[in-house]
């Protein structure tokens, strides 16, 4: 902390230079060195998107079955889920916070889910309308648990760490109880009816890359185009200095929560034709995946800058390692975690040199 | 006035007839960044049992100077002498070692430990593999003592105000054998008791023969202090010459081509008795008791007093920034209760400019459009911010507000200090506020810049607003103010004008020599 202090120190009497510098440097600055400047930039920000190419390149020598339309798509369809969940955490993240109950969360949503639209077909609901007022639940049980989530870190004044390790407990115990310690499963019957919605595709493109597409998309323009997006990163930054522009920090570090609790509901929609059961296992690691995920995108930890961009670009990092090493026999399978590990990592050292010039 | 030096040290006037070599000196040091070059061929001789204070605008090198000399900077060209030798540049540990301590403008010290870790942090003394707790408890107290501050060594640092973090920094530099003290701004934060108390310190350390150099704004200080005075310029040396040779107003002539007098622009009285804004017995937890006070459309009212007497707190009361426990408040004779700070911006149509612009003002890695416009963004847009609305408006206040700008993608923290400070102001101007508060305006800036707030204060007071000053700089209160309201241990003691407003007066509300009964007053 105190360090960094002390590096701010030191940059404002380099500014003090700099402000010298204006009259002097803006007639003397060529049109080459301002495109020098702008590439290094463009290159320090798509960091991640380079790697992203590196592994392409990589699977298409490697494998010759990497390179196709069904295992490319086969992988996007796959990190849907962390993607889109990946999506809300970028904004929980960027104001300062961190959410460790994604996965437990999208359990839970889970299990009610599989439970309620069981329940209306089997008192012999129209199938189509069972399936949407279960999603529809699944929605509403995500947007509350985020709710209670953002509440507690906040009204509560318990830090996020600790109340959504709490609460993911929670998630996770209420998800063994309502299976009793099993798997709760579809009824054939509405998983015949549900199956669509993830295996299907528009245009050839699979339904959950489309819903990924419209989160993201969605998710960006908030983060830097509106008012909100701009108030996660002040929080994030410095809620003092957010309190005293009349930003209600609270308010706003809730709303977080609340988007990455709709996010998790999302994916959790996707996710149960998917399969079509619940358990124990559900979700497993979803929230070390998202937050990873975040962290590769070049979002910072400590919160007020983030990209939802990036975060999606370290998804589809994360789910094509794992590709990757299930099509070649250089590197065992089972070193999977051991090579996002090291994605990691380089993803941090990378960020690090970015700023210490 | 001056302190009498010790006899083996070389006295002020006469530095070189003891024969003693400078204890520490620049030499034809030169620093430049990239192209630009801050300090050139400065040559500054500091001796051993001198107070030596170097002025300058921001900008004019003084802290890139110090930097060079405590080894945080390496020079460009030149050389740093101790003792009549020439030493590494550009290290720290070594000139540590020298006994070269500067005490930074930000304080450096570790918030979440202990007062007495941070005395010793780095040096602790230890028995065996354990810390010495007792030894590290009995210096502690000494070295506080020394200083004359009352603060326990248990009590973390980040519980202590301000100006007590300040004293602690100052007894962790004078706990550590120096024998040159660097003091950057140090009176910034101190209320006038600490900084007389301050005053002392320096003086018995110089006594004790160590080199003191003292950079300030505060001309009145340097003059009550130093020896002897250097003053840059553009990086340049203008003079070094003994302080009696030189009064305040030339010291400011040389340093920005005017006098102090022309900083504070002609007080224009308000056109109108009409009051905009009447407070009456407002309470504040802890802070504030039964304040009441009003304030006229067109009027600068200042609020003096010591730090910690409830002056901010007062005012974020007022703004919603902080729970009011009781009392009321009449915005042009309508009721009106504050509840937070958008609401007091909306209808109260006021609007606080806050006293710590690193902590509270701005944030620094925000570039300073995204900083500008973040109190009240609405205006921008509800739910998209309109960028190209947004780039236009912090153009025009970049012009109106003169603040210099080279890359406008840069964070605020590379800008210099006076330049972040306008960068706040333009901020809080932008909501467009009838009712001004302004806490701390001018703190830690530079003359130039000052005299230009100033005139944004007196401009707004023109055009009909109505502003508050809360400065601990007594000078700005009485140079810019039509009233002023003194506070003394969260009460309201004495409202002066006129004739009454001067130094001795407020000082003595303000430390409770006088107006003792006042308090119990409504």
């Amino acid at each position: 902390m105190s360090a960094e202090k002390r590096r701010e120190g030191g940059e404002e009497v380099a500014g003090d230079a700099r402000d010298l510098a204006t009259t002097l440097d803006t007639s003397t600055q060529t049109e080459k060195q301002q495109t020098f400047k702008a590439l290094a930039k463009w290159l320090r920000n798509s960091g991640p998107l380079l790697a992203l190419v590196f592994l392409v390149i990589l699977g298409a020598i490697l494998s010759d079955t990497f390179l196709t339309v069904g295992n490319i798509t086969n992988v996007v369809t796959r990190s849907a889920f962390i993607g889109i969940i990946s999506v809300g955490a970028t904004f929980v993240i960027v104001t300062g916070q961190i959410d460790l109950s994604v996965g437990a969360m999208a359990a839970f949503i889970a299990s009610l889910m599989i439970m309620m639209i069981n329940q209306l077909a089997a008192l012999g609901w129209n199938l189509s309308s069972a399936i949407f007022l279960g999603m529809l639940a699944g929605v509403v049980v995500g947007v509350v648990s985020g709710l209670v989530n953002g509440l507690l870190a906040t009204v509560g004044r318990i830090d996020s760490f600790i109340v959504t390790l709490g609460t993911m407990g929670i998630f996770r115990a209420l998800v063994t109880f309502l299976s009793n310690g099993g798997t709760l499963v579809l009824d054939t019957k509405v998983r015949e009816a549900y199956r669509p919605v993830f295996y299907d595709s528009w245009f050839n493109v699979p339904i959950p890359v489309w819903v990924l597409a419209i989160v993201v998309a969605i998710g960006a323009i908030t983060l830097t185009r509106t008012r909100f997006g701009r108030y996660c990163r002040a929080v994030g930054s410095n809620a003092e200095v957010a309190h005293y522009s009349a930003i209600r920090v609270n308010q706003i570090r809730v709303v977080a929560f609340v988007v990455q609790g709709f996010c998790v509901a999302l994916a959790t929609c996707l996710y149960v034709p998917r399969l079509g059961s619940a358990s124990f296992s559900t979700g497993l690691g979803w929230e070390l995946e998202a937050i990873t995920a975040v962290v590769v995108g070049g979002t910072a930890l400590r919160g007020g800058t983030g990209r939802v961009g990036g975060s999606i670009v370290g998804a589809l990092i994360l789910s094509l390692i794992g590709n990757l090493l299930n099509l070649q026999n250089l590197i065992s399978v089972y070193l999977n975690g051991a090579v996002q590990g090291v994605i990691i990592l380089a993803a941090a050292l990378l960020q690090r040199s970015s700023k210490s010039r | 006035m001056a302190p009498q030096p010790d006899q083996n040290a070389p006295t002020a006037s006469s530095p070189s007839s003891a024969g003693a070599p400078p204890k520490l000196s620049a030499r034809q040091l030169t620093k430049a960044f990239g192209p630009v070059t801050v300090l050139q061929d400065v040559d500054v001789d500091f001796f051993a049992g001198e107070i030596h204070a170097v002025v300058g605008e921001n900008g004019a090198g003084k802290s890139t100077l110090m930097r060079i000399l405590s080894g945080i900077l390496e020079p460009t060209a030149g050389e740093v002498w101790f003792d009549g030798r020439p030493v590494a540049t550009g290290d720290l540990r070594a000139m540590e070692r020298l006994g070269v301590r500067l005490i930074h403008q930000e304080l450096n010290l570790a918030e979440d430990l202990s007062v007495v870790e941070n005395l010793f942090l780095g040096q602790e003394p230890v028995r065996g593999p354990f810390l010495d707790e007792r030894k590290m408890a009995q210096r502690g107290a000494e070295v506080l003592a020394a200083v004359g501050t009352d603060v326990a060594l248990e009590t973390r640092v980040k519980d202590l105000r301000v100006s007590e973090k300040q004293m602690v920094e100052i007894a962790k530099a004078i706990s550590h054998q120096a024998t040159v003290l660097i003091l950057d701004e140090p009176t910034a934060v101190l209320t006038r008791r600490e900084a007389e108390r301050l005053f002392q310190i320096i003086e018995a350390s110089a006594a004790r023969g160590v080199a003191i150099v003292y950079i300030s704004h505060r001309l009145e200080e340097v003059k009550r202090l130093a020896n002897k005075v250097t003053v840059l310029r553009d990086g340049k040396l203008v003079t070094t010459a003994p302080a009696s040779t030189l009064s305040p107003d030339e010291i400011v002539r040389l340093m920005v081509g005017r006098r102090l007098r022309d900083l504070f622009p002609p007080k224009v009285p308000p056109t109108t008795p009409d009051v905009v804004l009447d407070v009456k017995n407002l309470s504040v937890h802890g802070h504030v008791t039964e304040a009441s006070f009003s304030l006229r459309k067109g009027e600068i009212l200042g609020f003096a007093g010591l730090v910690g007497a409830g002056r901010t707190e007062l005012f974020e009361g007022l703004m919603g920034l902080r729970k009011i426990t009781s009392g009321e408040i009449f915005r042009d004779r309508k009721r009106f209760s504050p509840s937070n700070y958008s609401g007091a911006i909306d209808r109260l149509r006021a609007a606080y400019l806050p006293e710590d612009r690193k902590e509270k003002g701005l944030v620094v890695t925000f570039d300073p459009r995204t900083n500008y416009s973040l109190l009240g963004l609405r205006r921008f847009g509800r739910l998209f911010v309109d960028q190209e609305k947004e780039r236009r408006a912090f153009q025009q206040a970049a012009r109106d507000f003169q603040i210099k700008i080279t890359d406008p993608d840069l964070p605020v923290n590379r800008l210099s200090g006076g330049n972040q400070q306008k960068v706040v102001l333009a901020k809080v101007l932008g909501v467009d506020p009838e009712i001004i508060i302004f806490d701390e305006p001018t703190r830690g800036i530079d003359v130039g810049t000052k005299a230009q707030i100033y005139q944004w204060i007196a401009n707004q007071a023109l055009n009909g607003k109505a502003c508050i000053v809360i400065s601990s700089e007594l000078l700005e209160i009485i140079g810019l103010c039509h009233r002023v309201v003194v506070m003394r241990s969260s009460r309201i003691v004495a409202v002066l004008e006129g004739e009454q407003m001067n130094e001795d007066g407020i000082m003595m509300y303000a430390t409770g020599v006088k107006g003792a009964q006042a308090a119990a007053l409504p």
